[in-house]
């Protein structure tokens, strides 16, 4: 039985866990001076050595990531956090910024620090008021204490942050789009090379990382990454929070080494939901292939769920049971990705709405067989054709969704429609008293 | 609908937001949202003023504009009410909440139900994207703030209270400001409600409760700093 090790979430049951006093009294910003006491090589090494890969879907080692930064360009270096959490299922960035905001103001520090930035900011999608006023106050605490602005605890170094808001585009969590946010342009993703290490914000060096992965890094510098390599498997190393929501009893955030299984974490959350069982479920958000309950002994780490055909990604644990209808499901998915594609690629731009079109038609009862050979065909000519990965994305229910449950969408043939009762999936379902 | 124009004091705030940045126009996306405060939408005034501020055109401001889902060239309500309609809120049932709102309210999509007699507030709706709630669902969005694990019923009855004027608190939040209140703090000023709402709701602390009534917690950091340690070198 895999044990679940609370780090980031450790503090959120503390009586206003958002106050800097709470979080100093549990030794907050002591990191800051064991930093300051390294050079700023010494902490990216720290981070490498932790095996720490980043928490926002792609697991690119983030130590890696702070070497790219290139030292002799005389240009300021920047670093951005992507707190623009909208992955569909993805949901433990917000509640950690809500519940525990100076985790990440002190991994700022740090993590500018070792990138020899001197400004950061946090992009905060713009839907989430009360996040952004916790993150705010978090920054003006941090501020008053010393732990912001000029010669930081007398080290010398000076560090800015400014918390910005987005307002409202999924592909402003893609970086370079937001980037182009941040620069106050439409959030259009920029053609790469150049890599943001390289030319990112005013086109200066920039590092993007997710929320947890910046929130991991106080941890590390403090215990040693020898401690956070002691938790996860051998090349996903360390704590992250899996998040379990949809037909589960007891959904919510489990902080655990990477590596838990579906099976543990459900067995910790009692199970999917009374009287049914497991049909799908997403590993990491919408834009991860669909497993089942074939899958449920899969290690939930980078390289388990990389074997089983799938993503990690944002360990977002979406769990359906057998009333929901997986072509619903799959065109109400393709339906965001189509209003979310930016529109700058003709692939993701077209092939979206074409995906919906036929889409459509399958889950009224409509079209042939010949429907679900033309979808597969539509995504080969979406995956890898456009500059991110929200086209690529937008692939993954649809293909994963024929090779698991082709019958399922035949079934919609032969019986003019939907077979399936939306009614009895709902969270109330079996508890009315009268229709 | 009647706009105010733009007064003294919300161009020297778009200035001061302008003046957060290296580069005035990654003030943008905040001045959009200060615009919407100010005015109750996106406005032909206010494009040209964040226009003028940035000296850029106002043509490339209103793509900015029209890029965003959260910038409204209509009005909204006192009270924004989105429910989520993404797969995961929709089959917990965020599509019935959606259906019973807008039948309740008598509107459709992205529209503001009218202000019956008696109402002393507004409301207006729309379906809306994944909230990053997913363990809440479904889920309904008040400006912005979190009203989780709703039902068609508790719905309407939120709406109703809204527009009766009532206070009514995020269910893991503060008490509701104005939808233009809210627009204002995404702009970057603070509105003082920061201290109000629990640290998490229930559904966040399902795994920690967990560990703690078992007794697990992450492993025992090394007494000696261990970075120290291992650039020490040490016995040998």
């Amino acid at each position: 039985m895999t044990e679940l090790t609370p780090v980031l979430t450790d503090i959120w049951d503390a009586e206003q866990s958002w106050k800097l006093a709470t979080y100093a009294a549990r030794g907050g910003y002591s990191a800051l001076d064991t930093a300051f006491a390294m050079s700023p090589d010494a902490v990216i090494a720290a981070v490498k050595d932790s095996g720490l890969r980043g928490r926002g879907g792609a697991g690119f080692p983030t130590g890696m990531k702070w070497s790219f930064i290139p030292q002799d360009n005389p240009k300021p270096k920047y670093l951005v956090v992507n707190a623009d959490e909208s992955e569909p299922g993805t949901c433990k960035d917000i509640p950690l910024m809500m519940g525990n905001p100076h985790v990440l103001v002190e991994g700022v520090i740090l993590s500018s620090y070792a990138i020899r930035a001197n400004k950061a900011f946090i992009y905060i999608r713009g839907e989430v008021v009360h996040v952004i006023r916790r993150v705010q106050a978090a920054v003006a605490e941090a501020y008053a204490a010393g732990h912001l602005g000029q010669d930081i605890h007398g080290s010398g170094y000076d560090l800015d942050i400014v918390v910005h808001a987005g307002a409202g585009a999924y592909i402003c969590g893609e970086e370079t789009a937001l980037l182009e946010g941040l620069e106050g342009r439409r959030g259009q993703p920029r053609l790469r090379p150049p890599f943001p290490a390289v030319a990112g914000l005013y086109a200066s060096p920039t590092v993007i990382n997710n929320v947890e992965s910046i929130a991991s890094v106080p941890a590390i510098v403090k215990n040693g990454a020898a401690w956070f390599g002691s938790m996860g498997t051998e090349k996903s190393k360390g704590h992250g929070i899996f998040s379990l929501s949809g037909h589960v009893e007891r959904p919510g955030q489990y902080e655990a080494p990477l590596g838990i299984t579906l099976r543990e974490l459900l067995d910790l959350a009692g199970g999917v939901r009374a009287g049914h069982q497991l049909k799908f479920w997403t590993p990491g958000g919408s834009s991860t292939p669909l497993l089942t309950a074939e899958h449920l002994d899969v290690p939930l780490d980078f390289e388990g769920v990389g074997a089983a055909g799938s993503m990690l990604g944002t360990r977002a644990l979406q769990i359906f049971d057998e009333t929901v209808c997986v072509v619903r499901a799959v065109l109400r998915w393709t339906e965001f990705y189509k209003h979310e594609s930016c529109g700058k690629c003709t692939p993701c731009r077209e092939g979206t709405w074409w995906l919906v079109q036929a889409l459509t038609r399958l889950e009224n009862g409509q079209g042939t067989e010949a429907d679900l050979d033309q979808l597969l065909d539509q995504c080969d000519n979406i995956l890898g054709r456009s500059f991110c990965a929200l086209g690529d994305g937008a692939t993954s229910p649809v293909s994963s969704s024929i090779q698991h449950f082709r019958d399922e969408y035949l079934a919609h043939l032969s019986h003019g429609g939907c077979p399936f009762d939306p009614a009895k999936s709902t969270a109330w379902a079996g508890q009315e008293v009268s229709a | 609908m009647s706009t105010e124009p733009i007064s003294a004091k919300t161009l020297a705030e778009l200035r001061e937001i302008a003046a957060r940045y290296p580069e005035p126009r990654s003030g943008l996306l905040p001045m959009l949202h200060l615009v919407q405060s100010a005015q109750g939408r996106i406005t032909p005034e206010g494009i040209e003023a964040c226009a003028a501020i940035l000296e850029i055109s106002a043509a490339e401001v209103s793509g900015v504009a029209t890029f965003y889902t959260m910038y409204k060239r209509h009005g909204v309500g006192d009270y924004h009410v989105g429910v989520c309609t993404n797969t995961l809120c929709a089959v917990m049932g965020g599509d019935a909440i959606f259906e019973r709102l807008k039948e309740h309210l008598e509107i459709g999509n992205d529209e503001v139900a009218v202000q019956r007699q008696g109402d002393s507030r507004t409301v207006s709706l729309e379906h809306i994207e994944c909230n990053a709630a997913c363990d809440f669902a479904p889920v309904m969005m008040v400006n912005w703030e979190f009203m989780d694990n709703q039902t068609p019923d508790s719905a309407v009855q939120v709406v109703e209270a809204l527009r009766a004027g009532h206070e009514v608190s995020s269910t893991r939040g503060p008490r509701l400001c104005t939808w233009r209140e809210a627009e204002r703090v995404l702009a970057g000023f603070p509105d003082g409600r920061v201290d109000e709402g629990p640290s998490a709701g229930p559904a966040s602390l399902a795994g920690l409760e967990i560990a703690r009534e078992r007794g697990w917690s992450a492993p025992e950091p090394p007494s000696a700093p261990a970075v120290s340690a291992a650039t020490d070198g040490g016995e040998r």
